[in-house]
Protein backbone atom coordinates (compact mmCIF):
# COMPACT_ATOMS: atom_id res chain seq x y z
CA UNK A 1 0.00 0.00 0.00
CA UNK A 2 0.83 4.05 -0.50
CA UNK A 3 3.59 5.21 2.55
CA UNK A 4 2.10 6.42 5.90
CA UNK A 5 2.08 10.46 6.45
CA UNK A 6 5.67 11.28 7.48
CA UNK A 7 7.93 14.04 7.36
CA UNK A 8 11.37 14.61 5.26
CA UNK A 9 14.29 16.38 5.83
CA UNK A 10 17.99 15.97 4.22
CA UNK A 11 20.72 16.76 6.14
CA UNK A 12 23.71 17.43 4.77
CA UNK A 13 26.42 17.04 7.28
CA UNK A 14 26.59 14.84 10.41
CA UNK A 15 26.66 18.16 12.72
CA UNK A 16 23.04 19.38 10.99
CA UNK A 17 22.17 15.38 11.39
CA UNK A 18 22.18 16.07 15.20
CA UNK A 19 20.47 18.97 15.63
CA UNK A 20 17.55 17.56 13.41
CA UNK A 21 17.71 14.32 15.24
CA UNK A 22 17.18 16.30 18.47
CA UNK A 23 14.12 18.23 17.02
CA UNK A 24 12.89 15.43 15.64
CA UNK A 25 12.54 13.43 18.45
CA UNK A 26 12.58 9.32 19.19
CA UNK A 27 10.19 8.25 16.20
CA UNK A 28 12.26 9.53 13.68
CA UNK A 29 14.20 7.37 11.69
CA UNK A 30 17.80 7.53 9.22
CA UNK A 31 16.72 7.18 5.76
CA UNK A 32 20.13 5.43 4.22
CA UNK A 33 19.50 3.60 0.72
CA UNK A 34 16.05 3.01 1.81
CA UNK A 35 16.20 -0.48 0.38
CA UNK A 36 14.75 -2.61 3.01
CA UNK A 37 12.64 0.80 5.21
CA UNK A 38 10.95 1.67 2.68
CA UNK A 39 9.30 -1.55 1.82
CA UNK A 40 8.66 -1.63 5.49
CA UNK A 41 6.64 1.84 5.57
CA UNK A 42 4.65 -0.33 2.24
CA UNK A 43 3.57 -3.10 4.77
CA UNK A 44 3.32 -0.62 7.54
CA UNK A 45 5.87 -2.84 9.28
CA UNK A 46 6.90 0.73 10.76
CA UNK A 47 5.40 4.12 10.61
CA UNK A 48 8.34 6.75 11.39
CA UNK A 49 7.16 10.09 12.17
CA UNK A 50 10.04 11.61 9.78
CA UNK A 51 12.61 10.28 7.66
CA UNK A 52 15.68 11.63 8.14
CA UNK A 53 17.95 11.16 4.97
CA UNK A 54 21.71 10.98 5.32
CA UNK A 55 22.88 10.41 1.91
CA UNK A 56 24.28 13.29 1.24
CA UNK A 57 26.62 13.84 3.89
CA UNK A 58 29.84 13.59 2.57
CA UNK A 59 32.14 12.23 5.67
CA UNK A 60 29.93 8.90 5.10
CA UNK A 61 30.91 8.00 1.63
CA UNK A 62 34.21 6.44 0.45
CA UNK A 63 36.77 3.54 0.57
CA UNK A 64 40.21 4.24 1.51
CA UNK A 65 43.11 2.46 3.25
CA UNK A 66 45.67 3.56 5.86
CA UNK A 67 47.87 1.63 7.30
CA UNK A 68 46.24 -2.16 7.66
CA UNK A 69 42.63 -1.10 7.49
CA UNK A 70 40.17 -1.04 4.72
CA UNK A 71 37.52 1.99 5.81
CA UNK A 72 34.40 1.67 4.41
CA UNK A 73 31.97 4.56 4.53
CA UNK A 74 28.64 3.74 6.06
CA UNK A 75 26.94 4.90 2.44
CA UNK A 76 29.03 2.69 0.26
CA UNK A 77 26.50 0.69 -1.89
CA UNK A 78 26.21 -2.74 -2.72
CA UNK A 79 27.25 -2.63 -6.24
CA UNK A 80 30.35 -0.53 -4.67
CA UNK A 81 31.90 -3.26 -2.96
CA UNK A 82 31.34 -5.67 -6.07
CA UNK A 83 33.78 -3.46 -8.02
CA UNK A 84 36.34 -1.57 -5.78
CA UNK A 85 39.29 -2.85 -6.84
CA UNK A 86 40.48 -1.67 -3.04
CA UNK A 87 37.57 -4.24 -1.71
CA UNK A 88 38.86 -6.86 -4.27
CA UNK A 89 42.64 -6.59 -2.78
CA UNK A 90 41.82 -6.10 0.77
CA UNK A 91 38.69 -7.76 1.67
CA UNK A 92 37.65 -10.09 -1.20
CA UNK A 93 34.58 -11.90 1.11
CA UNK A 94 32.72 -8.34 0.44
CA UNK A 95 33.35 -8.75 -3.51
CA UNK A 96 31.67 -11.77 -3.26
CA UNK A 97 28.98 -11.02 -0.88
CA UNK A 98 27.92 -8.24 -3.22
CA UNK A 99 26.63 -10.28 -5.94
CA UNK A 100 24.62 -12.49 -3.57
CA UNK A 101 22.40 -9.58 -2.41
CA UNK A 102 18.84 -8.94 -3.95
CA UNK A 103 19.47 -7.68 -7.38
CA UNK A 104 21.52 -5.25 -9.56
CA UNK A 105 18.90 -2.56 -9.00
CA UNK A 106 19.05 -2.89 -5.19
CA UNK A 107 22.60 -2.96 -4.82
CA UNK A 108 22.66 0.44 -6.99
CA UNK A 109 21.01 2.24 -3.93
CA UNK A 110 21.42 -0.37 -0.45
CA UNK A 111 24.37 0.53 1.46
CA UNK A 112 26.92 -1.26 4.30
CA UNK A 113 25.74 0.95 6.99
CA UNK A 114 21.56 -0.16 6.30
CA UNK A 115 22.63 -3.72 5.74
CA UNK A 116 24.42 -3.84 9.50
CA UNK A 117 22.12 -1.70 11.30
CA UNK A 118 18.66 -3.59 10.34
CA UNK A 119 20.72 -6.34 11.32
CA UNK A 120 18.21 -8.95 8.97
CA UNK A 121 19.17 -12.62 10.25
CA UNK A 122 18.93 -13.87 6.67
CA UNK A 123 21.38 -10.79 5.51
CA UNK A 124 25.24 -11.55 4.04
CA UNK A 125 27.18 -8.75 5.15
CA UNK A 126 26.48 -9.03 9.26
CA UNK A 127 27.55 -12.51 9.10
CA UNK A 128 31.00 -10.87 5.93
CA UNK A 129 32.12 -8.58 8.77
CA UNK A 130 31.64 -10.75 11.89
CA UNK A 131 33.80 -13.04 10.12
CA UNK A 132 36.38 -10.61 8.86
CA UNK A 133 36.76 -9.40 13.00
CA UNK A 134 35.86 -5.68 11.53
CA UNK A 135 35.17 -3.13 13.43
CA UNK A 136 31.67 -0.86 13.38
CA UNK A 137 32.27 2.97 13.59
CA UNK A 138 29.55 4.78 15.54
CA UNK A 139 28.94 8.51 16.09
CA UNK A 140 26.34 10.67 17.95
CA UNK A 141 26.36 14.37 19.38
CA UNK A 142 28.36 13.38 21.90
CA UNK A 143 31.29 11.62 19.72
CA UNK A 144 32.71 8.54 18.36
CA UNK A 145 32.71 4.81 19.35
CA UNK A 146 34.18 1.77 18.30
CA UNK A 147 32.28 -1.65 18.50
CA UNK A 148 33.92 -4.70 17.27
CA UNK A 149 31.38 -6.36 15.16
CA UNK A 150 30.82 -9.44 17.32
CA UNK A 151 29.68 -7.24 19.81
CA UNK A 152 27.40 -4.84 17.71
CA UNK A 153 25.21 -7.66 16.72
CA UNK A 154 22.71 -8.58 19.50
CA UNK A 155 20.16 -10.66 18.16
CA UNK A 156 17.22 -10.50 15.96
CA UNK A 157 16.95 -6.89 14.04
CA UNK A 158 18.75 -5.78 17.43
CA UNK A 159 22.33 -3.90 17.36
CA UNK A 160 24.12 -1.89 19.46
CA UNK A 161 22.84 1.12 18.13
CA UNK A 162 21.57 3.80 20.71
CA UNK A 163 19.36 6.45 20.22
CA UNK A 164 20.91 8.79 18.71
CA UNK A 165 23.54 7.28 16.98
CA UNK A 166 24.69 5.91 13.86
CA UNK A 167 27.02 3.92 12.21
CA UNK A 168 29.16 5.97 10.24
CA UNK A 169 31.79 3.46 8.67
CA UNK A 170 33.50 -0.08 8.53
CA UNK A 171 37.09 -0.60 9.32
CA UNK A 172 38.06 -4.16 7.81
CA UNK A 173 41.80 -5.49 8.77
CA UNK A 174 43.14 -5.61 4.84
CA UNK A 175 43.38 -9.56 3.77
CA UNK A 176 46.83 -10.66 4.20
CA UNK A 177 48.57 -13.64 1.85
CA UNK A 178 47.71 -16.33 3.92
CA UNK A 179 43.82 -14.93 4.52
CA UNK A 180 41.21 -17.18 2.94
CA UNK A 181 37.84 -15.62 2.34
CA UNK A 182 34.80 -16.89 0.82
CA UNK A 183 30.69 -16.72 1.29
CA UNK A 184 28.39 -19.72 -0.15
CA UNK A 185 24.68 -19.73 0.31
CA UNK A 186 21.44 -21.64 -0.65
CA UNK A 187 18.83 -19.92 -2.05
CA UNK A 188 15.84 -21.27 -4.04
CA UNK A 189 16.03 -18.65 -6.69
CA UNK A 190 18.48 -16.01 -7.40
CA UNK A 191 18.45 -13.17 -5.47
CA UNK A 192 15.93 -14.09 -2.34
CA UNK A 193 17.44 -13.93 0.84
CA UNK A 194 19.43 -17.35 1.94
CA UNK A 195 17.62 -20.07 3.41
CA UNK A 196 21.20 -20.98 4.99
CA UNK A 197 24.82 -18.99 4.09
CA UNK A 198 27.93 -19.11 5.71
CA UNK A 199 30.99 -16.64 5.93
CA UNK A 200 34.16 -18.20 6.04
CA UNK A 201 37.74 -16.32 7.20
CA UNK A 202 41.00 -18.43 7.37
CA UNK A 203 44.29 -17.66 8.08
CA UNK A 204 46.15 -20.34 6.24
CA UNK A 205 49.88 -21.22 6.02
CA UNK A 206 51.84 -21.92 2.61
CA UNK A 207 51.31 -26.13 3.76
CA UNK A 208 47.54 -25.79 4.46
CA UNK A 209 48.23 -25.70 8.20
CA UNK A 210 44.59 -23.20 9.73
CA UNK A 211 46.25 -20.67 12.01
CA UNK A 212 42.75 -19.43 12.35
CA UNK A 213 39.41 -19.67 11.51
CA UNK A 214 36.16 -17.61 12.00
CA UNK A 215 33.25 -19.44 10.70
CA UNK A 216 29.96 -17.24 10.74
CA UNK A 217 26.67 -18.66 9.72
CA UNK A 218 23.19 -16.22 8.57
CA UNK A 219 19.70 -17.38 7.94
CA UNK A 220 19.91 -20.38 10.14
CA UNK A 221 19.10 -18.15 13.69
CA UNK A 222 18.99 -14.83 15.38
CA UNK A 223 21.56 -13.03 13.46
CA UNK A 224 25.15 -13.73 12.47
CA UNK A 225 26.08 -16.86 14.28
CA UNK A 226 29.76 -17.54 15.00
CA UNK A 227 29.85 -21.59 14.74
CA UNK A 228 32.88 -21.70 17.66
CA UNK A 229 32.91 -25.78 17.71
CA UNK A 230 33.29 -25.68 13.71
CA UNK A 231 36.04 -23.44 13.66
CA UNK A 232 37.50 -24.94 16.56
CA UNK A 233 38.02 -28.26 15.08
CA UNK A 234 40.06 -26.38 12.36
CA UNK A 235 42.32 -24.13 14.02
CA UNK A 236 45.72 -25.60 14.38
CA UNK A 237 45.17 -28.77 12.28
CA UNK A 238 46.11 -28.74 8.11
CA UNK A 239 42.51 -28.57 5.87
CA UNK A 240 42.04 -31.70 4.68
CA UNK A 241 38.88 -33.83 4.03
CA UNK A 242 39.00 -35.14 7.41
CA UNK A 243 39.12 -31.57 9.47
CA UNK A 244 36.37 -30.76 7.28
CA UNK A 245 34.00 -33.42 7.90
CA UNK A 246 35.21 -32.74 11.65
CA UNK A 247 34.02 -29.13 10.89
CA UNK A 248 30.85 -30.53 10.05
CA UNK A 249 30.69 -32.89 12.88
CA UNK A 250 31.19 -29.82 15.79
CA UNK A 251 28.59 -27.58 13.66
CA UNK A 252 25.99 -29.81 15.99
CA UNK A 253 26.54 -27.78 19.28
CA UNK A 254 26.99 -24.63 17.54
CA UNK A 255 23.85 -23.88 15.77
CA UNK A 256 20.19 -24.53 17.06
CA UNK A 257 18.04 -23.33 14.67
CA UNK A 258 14.50 -22.42 14.27
CA UNK A 259 11.94 -23.71 11.69
CA UNK A 260 11.33 -21.29 8.54
CA UNK A 261 9.39 -20.69 5.70
CA UNK A 262 11.59 -23.13 3.78
CA UNK A 263 11.93 -25.65 6.44
CA UNK A 264 12.27 -27.04 10.16
CA UNK A 265 15.81 -27.35 11.91
CA UNK A 266 17.40 -30.40 10.77
CA UNK A 267 17.26 -29.07 7.03
CA UNK A 268 19.07 -26.02 8.81
CA UNK A 269 21.59 -28.41 10.27
CA UNK A 270 21.80 -30.08 6.85
CA UNK A 271 22.17 -27.19 4.57
CA UNK A 272 24.74 -26.00 7.21
CA UNK A 273 26.87 -28.76 6.78
CA UNK A 274 27.08 -28.90 3.03
CA UNK A 275 28.11 -25.45 3.61
CA UNK A 276 30.92 -26.02 5.06
CA UNK A 277 32.23 -28.41 2.63
CA UNK A 278 31.56 -25.80 -0.53
CA UNK A 279 33.33 -23.29 1.48
CA UNK A 280 36.11 -25.49 2.13
CA UNK A 281 36.71 -27.77 -0.66
CA UNK A 282 38.42 -24.73 -2.55
CA UNK A 283 40.80 -24.18 0.09
CA UNK A 284 42.25 -28.20 0.18
CA UNK A 285 45.63 -28.48 -1.96
CA UNK A 286 44.46 -29.35 -5.54
CA UNK A 287 45.58 -32.76 -5.43
CA UNK A 288 43.18 -33.46 -2.24
CA UNK A 289 40.71 -31.68 -4.38
CA UNK A 290 41.17 -34.02 -7.23
CA UNK A 291 40.64 -37.20 -4.84
CA UNK B 1 9.65 18.11 9.66
CA UNK B 2 8.07 19.07 6.44
CA UNK B 3 5.35 16.59 4.93
CA UNK B 4 5.67 18.39 1.67
CA UNK B 5 9.41 18.79 -0.23
CA UNK B 6 9.97 21.27 -2.97
CA UNK B 7 12.66 19.31 -5.56
CA UNK B 8 13.98 20.50 -8.72
CA UNK B 9 15.56 17.61 -10.81
CA UNK B 10 16.00 16.45 -14.14
CA UNK B 11 14.07 14.50 -15.83
CA UNK B 12 14.78 12.81 -19.50
CA UNK B 13 17.12 16.02 -19.77
CA UNK B 14 14.42 18.37 -19.13
CA UNK B 15 14.34 20.45 -15.73
CA UNK B 16 11.34 19.91 -13.72
CA UNK B 17 10.54 21.35 -10.58
CA UNK B 18 7.46 20.18 -8.07
CA UNK B 19 6.48 20.43 -4.49
CA UNK B 20 6.08 17.01 -3.84
CA UNK B 21 4.09 14.83 -0.24
CA UNK B 22 6.66 12.87 1.36
CA UNK B 23 4.53 9.57 0.38
CA UNK B 24 4.97 10.15 -3.46
CA UNK B 25 7.38 7.63 -4.21
CA UNK B 26 9.45 7.69 -7.75
CA UNK B 27 6.85 6.21 -9.99
CA UNK B 28 3.70 7.93 -8.53
CA UNK B 29 6.02 11.05 -9.19
CA UNK B 30 6.46 10.18 -12.71
CA UNK B 31 3.40 8.81 -13.67
CA UNK B 32 0.96 11.43 -11.41
CA UNK B 33 2.71 14.62 -11.76
CA UNK B 34 4.47 13.65 -14.97
CA UNK B 35 2.54 11.89 -16.89
CA UNK B 36 5.26 9.62 -18.19
CA UNK B 37 3.60 6.50 -17.77
CA UNK B 38 5.87 4.15 -18.98
CA UNK B 39 7.49 2.91 -15.84
CA UNK B 40 5.11 0.64 -14.02
CA UNK B 41 3.24 0.18 -10.64
CA UNK B 42 3.12 -3.19 -9.39
CA UNK B 43 4.49 -4.68 -5.93
CA UNK B 44 5.41 -1.65 -4.41
CA UNK B 45 8.02 -3.11 -2.33
CA UNK B 46 10.52 -3.65 -4.21
CA UNK B 47 10.40 -7.50 -5.35
CA UNK B 48 8.90 -7.37 -9.15
CA UNK B 49 10.70 -5.10 -11.10
CA UNK B 50 8.35 -3.13 -13.17
CA UNK B 51 9.21 0.23 -11.87
CA UNK B 52 12.88 0.46 -12.85
CA UNK B 53 14.06 3.21 -13.99
CA UNK B 54 17.67 5.18 -14.19
CA UNK B 55 18.39 7.54 -10.59
CA UNK B 56 21.89 9.46 -11.39
CA UNK B 57 23.14 6.49 -14.42
CA UNK B 58 22.37 3.65 -12.16
CA UNK B 59 18.75 1.49 -12.53
CA UNK B 60 16.85 1.31 -9.51
CA UNK B 61 13.38 0.39 -8.05
CA UNK B 62 11.34 3.47 -8.17
CA UNK B 63 8.88 2.45 -5.96
CA UNK B 64 11.65 2.11 -3.15
CA UNK B 65 12.69 6.06 -3.85
CA UNK B 66 11.25 8.67 -1.73
CA UNK B 67 10.42 11.79 -4.58
CA UNK B 68 11.20 13.78 -1.80
CA UNK B 69 14.58 12.74 -2.10
CA UNK B 70 15.27 13.48 -5.43
CA UNK B 71 16.17 16.96 -5.62
CA UNK B 72 19.21 17.76 -7.72
CA UNK B 73 18.74 13.80 -9.32
CA UNK B 74 18.92 12.97 -12.67
CA UNK B 75 15.82 10.32 -13.72
CA UNK B 76 15.85 8.71 -17.26
CA UNK B 77 12.93 6.51 -18.12
CA UNK B 78 12.11 4.49 -20.61
CA UNK B 79 10.51 7.46 -22.63
CA UNK B 80 13.68 8.99 -22.56
CA UNK B 81 15.51 5.69 -23.70
CA UNK B 82 13.50 5.56 -26.53
CA UNK B 83 13.90 9.26 -27.54
CA UNK B 84 17.30 9.31 -27.30
CA UNK B 85 17.58 5.92 -29.20
CA UNK B 86 20.34 4.65 -26.66
CA UNK B 87 18.40 1.02 -26.62
CA UNK B 88 16.57 1.03 -30.62
CA UNK B 89 18.19 -2.24 -30.94
CA UNK B 90 17.05 -3.54 -28.39
CA UNK B 91 13.47 -2.59 -28.17
CA UNK B 92 13.76 -4.13 -32.05
CA UNK B 93 15.45 -7.25 -30.71
CA UNK B 94 12.27 -7.58 -27.98
CA UNK B 95 9.73 -7.54 -31.19
CA UNK B 96 11.12 -9.77 -33.71
CA UNK B 97 12.03 -11.89 -30.38
CA UNK B 98 8.58 -11.66 -29.31
CA UNK B 99 9.76 -10.89 -25.72
CA UNK B 100 7.24 -8.60 -24.87
CA UNK B 101 3.37 -10.30 -23.95
CA UNK B 102 0.92 -8.54 -22.25
CA UNK B 103 4.10 -5.47 -21.86
CA UNK B 104 3.87 -4.80 -18.12
CA UNK B 105 7.43 -6.14 -17.55
CA UNK B 106 8.85 -4.86 -20.63
CA UNK B 107 9.96 -1.08 -19.45
CA UNK B 108 11.84 -1.96 -16.36
CA UNK B 109 12.93 -5.04 -18.24
CA UNK B 110 14.71 -2.67 -21.09
CA UNK B 111 15.99 -0.65 -18.62
CA UNK B 112 17.89 -3.39 -16.57
CA UNK B 113 19.10 -5.39 -19.77
CA UNK B 114 20.06 -2.32 -21.18
CA UNK B 115 22.98 -1.96 -18.24
CA UNK B 116 23.93 -5.66 -18.93
CA UNK B 117 24.66 -4.35 -22.58
CA UNK B 118 27.17 -1.67 -21.38
CA UNK B 119 28.85 -3.17 -18.34
CA UNK B 120 28.75 -7.04 -19.72
CA UNK B 121 29.15 -6.70 -23.66
CA UNK B 122 30.41 -10.76 -23.11
CA UNK B 123 27.26 -11.98 -21.04
CA UNK B 124 26.67 -15.99 -21.84
CA UNK B 125 22.62 -16.51 -21.34
CA UNK B 126 23.23 -17.68 -17.76
CA UNK B 127 24.74 -14.00 -17.11
CA UNK B 128 22.16 -12.36 -18.61
CA UNK B 129 19.44 -14.58 -16.25
CA UNK B 130 21.25 -13.84 -13.16
CA UNK B 131 21.06 -9.62 -14.00
CA UNK B 132 17.34 -9.95 -15.22
CA UNK B 133 16.16 -12.29 -11.94
CA UNK B 134 14.87 -9.22 -10.20
CA UNK B 135 12.71 -8.49 -13.09
CA UNK B 136 9.71 -10.48 -13.06
CA UNK B 137 7.50 -11.06 -16.05
CA UNK B 138 4.13 -12.87 -15.39
CA UNK B 139 3.99 -14.02 -18.84
CA UNK B 140 7.08 -15.57 -18.02
CA UNK B 141 8.00 -15.11 -21.71
CA UNK B 142 12.01 -15.40 -20.13
CA UNK B 143 12.97 -17.41 -22.94
CA UNK B 144 12.35 -14.87 -25.73
CA UNK B 145 13.52 -11.76 -23.09
CA UNK B 146 17.40 -13.77 -22.90
CA UNK B 147 17.00 -14.22 -27.10
CA UNK B 148 16.04 -10.60 -27.71
CA UNK B 149 19.47 -9.64 -25.36
CA UNK B 150 21.20 -12.07 -26.48
CA UNK B 151 20.85 -10.87 -30.10
CA UNK B 152 22.05 -7.37 -29.00
CA UNK B 153 24.83 -8.59 -27.33
CA UNK B 154 26.09 -10.46 -30.30
CA UNK B 155 25.02 -8.15 -32.43
CA UNK B 156 26.90 -5.21 -30.87
CA UNK B 157 29.78 -7.12 -30.27
CA UNK B 158 30.02 -7.93 -34.26
CA UNK B 159 29.54 -4.01 -35.29
CA UNK B 160 32.09 -2.77 -32.64
CA UNK B 161 34.55 -5.69 -34.44
CA UNK B 162 34.12 -4.67 -38.22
Amino acid sequence: MKWPAMGYARVESLDELWRVLDAAGPEAQILAGGQSLLATLSFRLSEPSGLIDITRIPALHGVSVTGGTLRLGALTRHADLGRDPLVAAHAPILAKAAPLIAHPAIRNRGTIGGSLALADPAAELPACVVALDATIVVASRGGERRVPAADFFQGLFTTDLQPGEIITAVEVPVATPASHQTIVEVTRRSGDYAMAGLAAVLAMTADGRVDTARLVFFGVGSGAEIATGASAALTGASLTPATIAAAQGALADDLDPPGDLHGGPELKRHLARVLIARALNPFLASAEQAA
Amino acid sequence: MNRRIDITLTVNGERVSRSVDTRLHLIDFLRTELGLTGAHTACEHGVCGACTVRLDGDPVRGCLVMAASLDGSVVETIEGLSDTGEIRDLQEAFVARNAAQCGYCTPGMLITAAEILTTAPDASREEIREHISGNYCRCTGYQAIVDAVEDVLKARRTSEAA
